[in-house]
This record gives structure tokens, sequence and C-alpha cells, in this order.
């Protein structure tokens, strides 16, 4: 896995040195990108993606064995910068995925999405989908992840309350190892956030909490995982349970709260400037395929689309899709949640 | 005459036709309505929803120190998805500046007074959108300041519920139309039947049926009914009445021809030259004419009268032909004619007046005599099948000419080779009307050899 991640660095020092030299107006910042050419392509869509390509690389290929005359360009950026890209009409994506989901849903509100309609997206159940314009197509939860040697003597926190009264208990364990997403810069870590505050007060105790123990503030879950795996964290809270999986090892414990947990589901949708949109409905047909949905499966873990988790599960709370998710992208609202959240967690 | 009358324009088209765009009218209206008002309700159920939004962002203002903050609660937007995959705008502003949502979001020119929230439709990022605008004051620096709330969703779900009740509304005004069209023409069929009827037993009734119609009428066929009933009414008193004055005057005209021919015949006896006997016979000629005439005029007149109130009885045929044999053989025998009652079998029985089938038979068998040669023979026979029973009267006189059987029954008209013979034109029209008074029928056709034969059917009893 490590080697996985390794040559992916590599392949995206190299693209980003090609994008840099063939697209130098560029405004906006991408992570990696890379061009799947198709053993006949005679047609071509871009992908704009937060999900990483060793995650979706799988996918693409898969999509291309459909299709074998499809060239994919599958580019990764953050969630906002996403966001902002196709809001300033800087790219033109035929197809845009993220994790972001009050960010995807903001854009369809404000019509940057298409509606595509086939049989695939019409046997999504209501909640998966939104307007026919944003389709879900993973559930992956919010979870906290444990440095097995950390824990080694410690009870394994099963609420927040008891993760709150465990970091105060045990305030020289975890000083300057607890890892968290910076919820200024990550669209995900912010989504996180503000639905655990929607749930329950006590994100603002937990939230002091690890303030008062030094935080480590993260963009990604990639990289909160690693520090947890190296033993550099004790422990990190709301990281993306899908990558955890993914990259798990027998250092790390996956905990998910039982108090609730947020399910956060990744979404797909056309621009309303897509060059190639009937493809991209093809590649969207593609994800809610039974192929598709096994090769997730295998990539991010339980996640894809299955109803059964809700009722099995009572406390995996899902972030439905709709115009609530733009409240808190509210600008007074965003300003004053960061504030709080700035001054919990954020302390001299 | 009824061939002059032209047809008018038909009741029931009319009625049809103002019945149909009557109907049309108010499924027009129906549909119209149900568009409208349905409209108004779902339109009245968008800005609710709107409205509480609104409302729920305004009680979220509060002013800190030199600021207007605001904290939009979850459930202000989250409600207006509830109902409809809806995209959503909303912009809070003041007089100088927005404070926060979109900022090209269309406001009202002027802010409207808090607690009376303005709706309004208008065109945002290529939608239609419907907006509330609601104003709030909030005291900034000490100064009460107007701050405007608009929340704005989109009508694609509005306008599929309108597309939805405009079908609805169409389905509804077309099956209005159809039951009211169907039931409309039944109510004409229903409404215009008495007429039909009435005109009907007026079409069925014979020539000679003056009754006045009994049947039950509509109370605005009354008046028609009643003016037709005093009509018949009238017209058959005025022809009783002409009956009636014809027998009068044929009466009084017999009574002194009798003595006119009395006093002729003894001057005929006493006359001594030749020439003047020729002139008295010319005069008894005259006379007998003239009799007979008027004796024919009172038969008729009295066949009509007595065709309204017409006995009837059962008529033995066959007794009625040997009297009338009987009756008229004296005359016959002046002319050496014989008249031979053929022997029949069987019982020859009908239903009706014995004096006018006499009357008729006389008619006949006289005019048979007046139209014989002398020593010639006439025969009476009566024949009989199931339902009829006929009486044959044949002589062996000059016949018809076959173009004039049938104009022969007409009343004063004549064959054309009967000048010589004393007549009035009258016999065989009373016979067809006693006849046809009995259900029966009449005809004349040639004998065998030469002369006519009358032939009167009757039904049987």
């Amino acid at each position: 896995m490590r080697q996985s991640l390794l040559a992916t660095k590599i392949v995206w020092s190299m693209l980003a040195i090609f994008a840099l030299s063939t697209t130098p107006s560029r405004a906006f910042e991408i992570e990696a990108e890379q061009y799947f050419a198709a053993t006949d392509g005679t047609s071509e869509i871009t992908i704009m993606s937060t999900a990483d390509l060793s995650v979706f690389a799988p996918l693409v290929l898969g999509f291309q064995n459909q299709n074998p005359s499809v060239n994919v360009r599958y580019v990764v950026l953050s969630s906002a910068e996403l966001y902002s890209a196709v809001l300033e009409g800087e790219a033109t994506p035929d197809l845009v995925i993220s994790s972001a989901m009050d960010l995807q849903t903001k854009l369809a509100n404000d019509g940057f999405a298409q509606p595509f309609r086939s049989q695939a997206t019409e046997t999504l159940p209501a909640w998966a989908r939104w307007r026919d314009e944003l389709f879900a197509f993973t559930l992956e939860p919010a979870v906290l992840i444990l440095s097995k040697a950390a824990f080694a003597d410690l009870p394994r926190p099963r609420t927040r309350q008891e993760l709150i009264e465990l970091l105060r208990d045990n305030p020289a364990r975890f000083e300057n190892r607890i890892g968290t997403y910076d919820l200024r810069t990550s669209g995900l870590g912010y989504l996180f956030g503000t639905q655990d505050a929607r749930q329950s007060e006590t994100f603002w105790r937990l939230s002091e909490v690890m303030g008062a123990l030094q935080t480590r503030l993260y963009c990604c879950s990639g990289q909160m995982i690693a520090d947890v795996k190296s033993g550099k964290l004790a422990l990190a809270y709301n990281v993306l349970g899908s990558y955890a999986d993914a990259q798990s090892e027998s250092n790390v414990d996956i905990v998910l709260l039982e108090d609730y947990t947020s399910v956060m589901m990744r979404t797909a949708f056309i621009p309303d400037s897509a060059k190639n949109s009937q493809l991209a409905g093809t590649f969207i047909n593609y994800l809610l395929s039974a192929d598709g949905r096994s090769l997730l499966r295998a990539e991010i873990g339980p996640g894809p689309l299955d109803a059964e988790t809700f009722s099995s599960d009572q406390n995996l709370r899902p972030i439905r899709l709709g115009p609530g998710l733009l409240v808190y992208l509210d600008q007074l609202k965003r300003r004053s949640f960061l504030r709080a959240w700035t001054s919990a967690i954020v302390q001299p | 005459m009824s061939a002059a009358l032209k047809p008018g324009t038909s009741l029931r088209q009319r009625l049809r036709l103002q019945l149909l765009g009557l109907i049309a009218i108010l499924s027009l209206l129906l549909y119209f309505s149900v568009r409208t008002i349905a409209g108004g309700a779902a339109e009245t159920t968008q800005d609710n929803i709107l409205s509480a939004s609104a409302t729920s962002i305004v009680e979220a203002l509060h002013a800190e120190q030199d600021d207007i903050l605001l904290d939009i609660p979850y459930a202000a937007l989250s409600m207006l998805g509830a109902n409809a995959e809806e995209r959503v705008f909303y912009r809070i502003l003041t007089a100088a500046n927005t404070i926060t949502g979109y900022d090209d979001l269309p406001a009202p020119e002027v802010f409207p007074a808090p607690d009376q929230p303005v709706f309004y439709n208008s065109q945002y990022r290529g939608s239609a959108v419907r907006i509330v605008a609601m104003t709030r004051i909030i005291t900034l620096k000490d100064t009460p300041t107007k701050v405007l709330a608009l929340v704005a969703q989109t009508r694609l779900g509005q306008d599929a519920i309108t597309a939805r009740i405009a079908n609805t509304a169409a389905a509804l005004g077309v099956g209005f139309f159809l039951v009211a069209g169907i039931l409309g023409a039944l109510t004409v069929e229903s409404a215009l039947r008495p007429i039909e009827n009435i005109a009907a037993a007026v079409q069925r009734r014979g020539p000679h049926d003056l009754r006045p119609m009994l049947k039950p009428a509509p109370s605005e066929l009354a008046p028609l009914l009643a003016s037709l009933n005093s009509f018949m009414e009238r017209l058959r008193t005025a022809l009783l009445r002409t009956e009636d004055f014809i027998a009068e005057a044929a009466h009084r005209v017999r009574t002194p021809l009798a003595t006119v021919r009395a006093q002729t015949e003894i001057a005929l006896r006493r006359a001594k030259t030749p020439e003047d006997r020729k002139a008295l016979r010319a005069v008894i000629r005259a006379v007998d004419e003239s009799a007979r005439s008027a004796g024919q005029l009172l038969d008729h007149a009295s066949v009509t009268l007595r065709a309204d109130k017409m006995e009837r009885v059962d008529v033995d045929l066959w007794v009625l032909a040997k009297d009338l044999v009987h009756g008229l053989a004296p005359t016959a025998e002046i002319r050496d004619i014989r008249i031979v009652l053929r022997p029949a079998e069987g019982k020859f029985i009908t239903i009706g007046d014995p004096v006018l089938l006499m009357g008729a038979l006389r008619n006949i068998l006289d005019n048979a005599i007046k139209y014989s040669p002398d020593e010639s023979e006439i025969s009476v026979a009566l024949t009989g099948e199931s339902e009829i029973c006929s009486i044959t009267i044949c002589d062996q006189g000059r016949g018809l000419d076959n173009a004039e059987q049938k104009t022969l029954t007409r009343r004063f008209e004549r064959g054309s080779n009967v000048a010589d013979v004393v007549g009035s034109g009258l016999g065989l029209t009373i016979v067809s009307e006693v006849v046809a008074a009995h259900n029966g029928s009449f005809k004349l056709a040639p004998n065998q050899e030469r002369g006519t034969c009358a032939k009167v059917c009757l039904p049987r009893k």
C-alpha cells in the first residue's frame, strides 16, 4: 500500500509538471491528474474528483473495459478547489465527484448541474439523489481511529462522552497527540463538524477538551491515518472511515462511536457546462451498476449505498441531501461557526 | 295541403344546439374555476412554506453592538426541501447592503411593512422562482433599521402541480361536457315526446275522423289541442249542417215533384196528339231524374250523418240480399229484367248498420237495373272466405271504361257513356262511403262477357 502511495506521488509530480507546462493559466490547484488512454479512444471525458487516484483508478479502468472508446482524464483536487473551480467556471469537467456534500448541493442548487435520468438513477432511493442532478454512490462514515499502542492499557471509548472523560483523565498521554480536520481549510472536515454540532452539544465540549490538549489540525484523512499508524498520533477524530478501512493495518483500531456516527455520501453531478454530458451519464450509470459497486466496495469498504446499513444500525446518521446543507455555507453562519470552533480548538 | 307546408327550423335541433352551447360554456367555466382555485391553493401552500422559512430567518436576526448577526436555523432551509426538490435561494439585506446570501436575488423596490410579507414571482439563475420578502426592524446604534429577508424557491414542482391540475380540470370539463351532453340529449327527447305523440295521433286519424283529441297533453300544448278540438268541432258542425241542409232540400224538392209527376201522368192519359204525349213524357222523365237525384242526395246525407253514430249489430247478408231482390224485382220486371239470387251455403254475418248496408246494396242493384238492357239477367251471389264475406252483383249492361273505375266513386261523377240514363252520380259514392265505414272494400270489374260486376267485401263476424 505504501508503495502504491509512493507511485501515486511520483505520477502526481510528473503530471503536475506536465499540467503546468500545458495550461499555465489554470487558477486552481490540482493534487494529481492522470490520463487514462483507452484501447481505441475516440472520445474523452474529464472527471474532477476529490477521491484519490488510487481509489478511483480501478473504477476508471473498469469503466473503460465496458466503454473501450472513451479516454478518461481524471483530476484530483481538494473539495474547496473543486468547488471554486466549478463556481468560477475555470474548469469545465464532464463529471464532478466530491465528498463535500454541502458544496455539491450548493453547486447543484445554484444551477451548475444538469439533470440526468436513467434506469440506474431512477432506482436510487430518494435520499440518494437530489433533483435528478446530484447522485450519491457511496456511504462513508466519519470514524475515530486509535493507535493500538497508545491504547494498550486504556479502555476503548464507545461514545463521545467516554472520549471526553478519557482525554480529561489522561492529559499527559494525549497532549499533542490528537488529530482532527482543520475545519477552516477542509470542506469535508467542515461538513462533519457542522453535522456534529447539529447532532449534539458534546461536539463543543469535545472540541474544548481537544483544544486544551493542543490538537493537531489536518487537511486530509490520509495524512491523519498515516500519523496514527506511525504512532505520531494516539487518535484521530472524524476520519473518513472508508480511507481508514482501505488503509487499515494491524496497529490501528477503527471505532464507530455509538452515540452517533455521521455518514457522508460521495456524490457526482454533470456540470451544466459539460462538453460530453452523455458519456458522463454513462459513467454515473457505471458507478451505480453492480460492477461499479463491487469495485467501490473493494476500494472504500462496505460503503456503496447499502440501504440495509442504516436499518441495521440506528446510530448511523446519514447526512441528507437537500437545501438544509446550504445553511452552514451561509457566510455569516460559517464565520460564526468557525469563530466558535477556532476559539475552542486553537488554545494558546 | 300538407305538401305545401314548408318545414321550419327543427325544434329538436334548436334545443340541442342551445343546450350544447350552454353545457360547453359551463364546462369551460368548470375547467377555469378548478384551475384557478386549485392552482391558487397550490401556490398558497408554497407561499406558506416560504413564509415559515422567512419567519424563522428573521426571528434569528439579532443585533450585537454595531453588527447585525444572523444564525440561520437549519430548519429554515431544510423545510423547503421537505415538500419538493426545489432550488432554494435567500438574501438578507438592509437598505445599504446585502448582509448575506445571494446578493443578486431580486428584491422589491420598497421594503414591505413588518408582518406583511410580500410574495412575487421572478426569474433567477435561469429558473422561475417564487420569492417572499419579509421585513424586520432591528435597533442598531439606537436607530431602528429595516432588515429584509428574501427566501426564494424554484417553481418546478409548482409548475408540475399546475400542469397536473390543468389536466385534471380538463378531464373534469370534458367529462362534464359528455355526461351533461348525453343527459341534455335525453332531456330534449323526453321534452319533445308529447308533441310527437300528439302529431302522430293526428296523423293516424282518418280523413273523416273529426272526434275531439282526448289524449292528455302537457299544459303548454293544451291550448293548441283545445284550439284543434274546437276547430274540428266547428268543422263537424258545419259538415252536418250542410248534410242536413241537403237532406232538407231534397226532401222538400221530392214531395212537390211527386205531385207534378202524378198530374203529368193524368195529363198524359188525356192527351190527344202524339206531340203532346211526347212532351209530357219528357216532363215525366225529367221529374223522375230530379226525384232520383233528390233521393240519392238524401241517402248520401243520411249515410254521412249515420256514419258518425253508426249502429253496430249483427247483419245477415243473406236476409239482406233476399229483401233487396224482393224489393227491386217489380221495378226490374217492368223491363223484363230477371234478378237471380244465387243460392249460397253457410252463414254470412257481418257487424254493421243494416239500414246503411241496405242503402248501399240498393244503390248497386239500382244502377245494375238502370244500365241493363231489357230482357237481361242480373245475378246476385254471396261468397265467403274465412275472414270476409262478399256480395257480387253482375249485370249484362254496357260496362265500364277501365280507367273510370276509380273516379266513379267520387261525388257527382258519372260514366262517360251514360248520358242517356237518369242519374245523379251519387250512387257509387254512397256505396263506397258505407263500405269504408264498415272497414270493407268495394270494387268494380268488367263482367265475363259484357256488363259490370260490383263486389262488396265485408269483414265476417
